[in-house]
């Protein structure tokens, strides 16, 4: 059944032009994620996880190859198509948190929202999410007022709140302590649990690798291996 | 994205670097105020000159000898032209013709003496003119017949020669030497500039024929005055009037040996001229908004490149490229319509400044703000916002996110 595949690319490239040298970012890389599962890809720098992940979140075309989230052929989309697939269906968590400085918490997680043209009902919604990541006495902080750990629950609330089909988490845990990271971890975690969100982990940490139900490995712009975590497995 | 929200984002936005903002509409405020000024001192002016010119009287048309410059030998004015403007039957649209001789002569009284125009009138020429008398009367109809020694004086002329202009009624001056009784004082009118009508003497016109001005024709005159029916007519009496005159001096059409002009063409000219100078005045003021504009796209370009991270997320979670262009564009034409609003009241402080010193000065401009000049100055204010806050907007809406995001 098709519809059991929330991630499914085939044969995805990806070539970028930098001057006179043309950069083969992906040289054909596929890859197939269930609903509900937990996956992380991993590899070196420069192993083209970056540009898998950009194709994943629908942030950029692949050169060839096709791709379908939750069922829809994306790969062909015009920008503005696409930027209302990433509203839907993909939430971002970045290593660097990207929130707005100057909005409070409930602003930033209603940001979603708004672009997709809802109109009522916003408030709740983002005080419902800020709750589920723990900062319900928080609303209306602003980043600067908040911890690295809660600016990221920030930003996992407004990755939720228009319930994508999958969380894109590039090295969500990078710029936090270890106590941070890990609760962003089980934050994270608990929403695959509880929801069955689909959690899609971008990193070189195995430790986080390790907590996923799935590796995918990539070298040189292609799928390497694809397989069980091995706890002893040294990482990219 | 909801209208309310775009601009409170906005106002957000742009609060967050007020100094930054503060100097960018600054560029506006001083444009707008500029434009808003420059037009109502140039309206101002309009309506003095034509105010004065307007006082004169109405419905006039004055005519003098002399036509084109190849019309050689012109044949003068006289007395017999304006009776025979006069005449009902032939000038139907004429209400009045008067005959005028003018001349500059010097004026004593006492050890006080001047110099000024002297005009030699006939009797209505008050009416004519719309000149009444504080003190006196006016020249008369036996005045004119009896060729009699009188003057009715301008208040600015008495008041040079009595150092007061009431109460001079049965003095005597002499003009050219000549003694003349004072009969009456005109009422101020406060014309400047074109005539000033404050400063004359005014002399019956036989008087001035027989004892000051003298012509080589006889019974010649200066100009004629013409005061048509109505305005309507003015028109049909400038034919009518130039009709009679070319038989009289029997100059084929095309080659007429004098000229005729009408009060509303002397309105039209200063129209223009002021017309002109307002236009000058408005696009130098006009060029300083747009180097506000210049300002603003400016700015707004530098925002864009500082914001390239945030633009890359508001991407990132779903904004479209006509989401960031609006985000971007509320942002330039709020600064360029607060600047706007500011520089309007600007503008008006200056014009009201600029009047406060006119008066002071005794130099009459009173310059007028006008509706349109707001409205003009505003739509265009904010037409150099989303102008120049298109090409950053756009920009912006271009970013591509994988790069916004990446961006240092």
């Amino acid at each position: 059944m098709a519809d059991e595949w929330v991630i499914d690319a085939e044969g995805l490239t990806k070539v970028y032009q930098m001057g006179e040298i043309e950069v083969h970012a992906l040289r054909g890389a596929s890859l197939r994620v269930r609903r509900g599962e937990v996956v992380s890809i991993m590899g070196p720098s420069g192993s083209g996880k970056s540009t898998l992940m950009n194709l994943l979140g629908c942030l950029d075309h692949p050169t060839e190859g096709s791709y379908r989230l939750d069922g829809e052929l994306v790969s062909d989309l015009r920008d503005d198509q696409l930027a209302a697939i990433r509203n839907r269906k993909v939430g971002f968590v970045f290593q660097s948190f990207n929130l707005l400085g100057r909005q409070t918490a409930l602003t930033n997680v209603e940001l979603p929202m708004r672009y997709a043209g809802m109109k009522t009902g916003r408030r709740q919604r983002a005080t419902e999410a800020l709750e589920s990541v723990g900062l319900g006495d928080r609303l209306t902080h602003r980043p600067m007022e908040l911890s690295g750990g809660q600016q990221q629950r920030v930003a996992i609330a407004r990755a939720l709140v228009n319930t994508p089909a999958i969380i894109l988490a590039d090295e969500p845990t990078g710029n936090l302590d270890s106590k941070s990271g890990e609760e962003i971890m089980r934050i994270l975690l608990d929403l695959n649990r509880e929801r069955g969100t689909t959690l899609v982990f971008v990193t070189h940490d195995p430790t986080i690798a390790s907590r996923t139900q799935r590796i995918i490995r990539l070298h040189d712009g292609l799928v390497v291996q694809d397989g069980l975590p091995e706890p002893a497995a040294a990482g990219g | 994205m909801d209208f309310l929200q775009s601009i409170f984002e906005a106002v957000d936005s742009l609060t967050s670097n007020k100094l930054r903002s503060a100097l960018t509409i600054l560029g506006i405020v001083i444009g707008v105020g500029a434009v808003i000024a420059m037009l109502a001192i140039g309206r101002g002016a309009q309506n003095s000159i034509t105010g004065s010119i307007s006082s004169i009287g109405t419905n006039l048309l004055f005519v003098i000898p002399g036509g084109g410059e190849d019309i050689r030998n012109p044949r003068p004015l006289t007395l017999e032209d304006a009776n025979a403007l006069n005449d009902p039957l032939n000038a139907p649209a004429v209400l009045n013709a008067a005959p005028m001789l003018t001349s500059m002569a010097g004026i004593t009284f006492g050890g006080e003496s001047t110099r000024t125009q002297v005009a030699g009138v006939t009797a209505g020429y008050d009416n004519l003119r719309s000149l009444s008398v504080t003190e006196g009367q006016f020249i008369s109809e036996e005045n004119i017949l009896g060729r009699a020694a009188v003057a009715v004086l301008g208040p600015d002329t008495a008041t040079n020669l009595f150092g007061r202009s009431e109460g001079v009624t049965g003095e005597t001056i002499r003009i050219d030497g000549q003694p003349f009784r004072v009969i009456g004082v005109l009422k101020a009118q406060g014309g400047s500039g074109f005539s000033n009508a404050d400063d004359q003497i005014i002399v019956p016109l036989t008087t001035a024929q027989a004892r000051l001005v003298r012509k080589s024709t006889r019974n010649a005159v200066d100009m004629i005055l013409v005061q048509a029916a109505s305005a309507e007519d003015v028109p049909v009496a400038n034919e009518q009037v130039a009709e009679i005159l070319r038989s009289r001096h029997r100059t084929p059409v095309g080659s007429d040996d004098f000229t005729v002009f009408t009060q509303q063409s002397f309105l039209d000219i200063a129209k223009t001229i002021t017309g002109v100078l307002t236009i000058f005045l408005g696009g130098i003021a006009g060029i300083s908004l747009l180097v506000g504009g210049i300002g603003i796209m400016n700015i707004m370009l530098v925002s864009v490149t500082e914001r390239t991270r945030e633009i890359g997320l508001r991407k990132a979670v779903g904004a479209r490229k006509r989401d960031i262009l609006i985000q971007f564009l509320t942002e330039s034409a709020l600064l360029s319509l607060v600047g706007g609003l500011i520089g309007i009241a600007l503008g008006w402080g200056l014009s009201l400044l600029v009047g406060v010193i006119a008066r002071a000065s005794n130099a009459d401009l009173n310059p007028s703000v006008s509706l349109d000049a707001i409205l003009l100055a505003t739509l265009f204010s904010a037409a150099v916002g989303l102008f120049f806050g298109l090409y950053p907007a756009k920009r912006a809406a271009d970013l591509e996110p994988v790069e916004a995001l990446r961006y240092e």
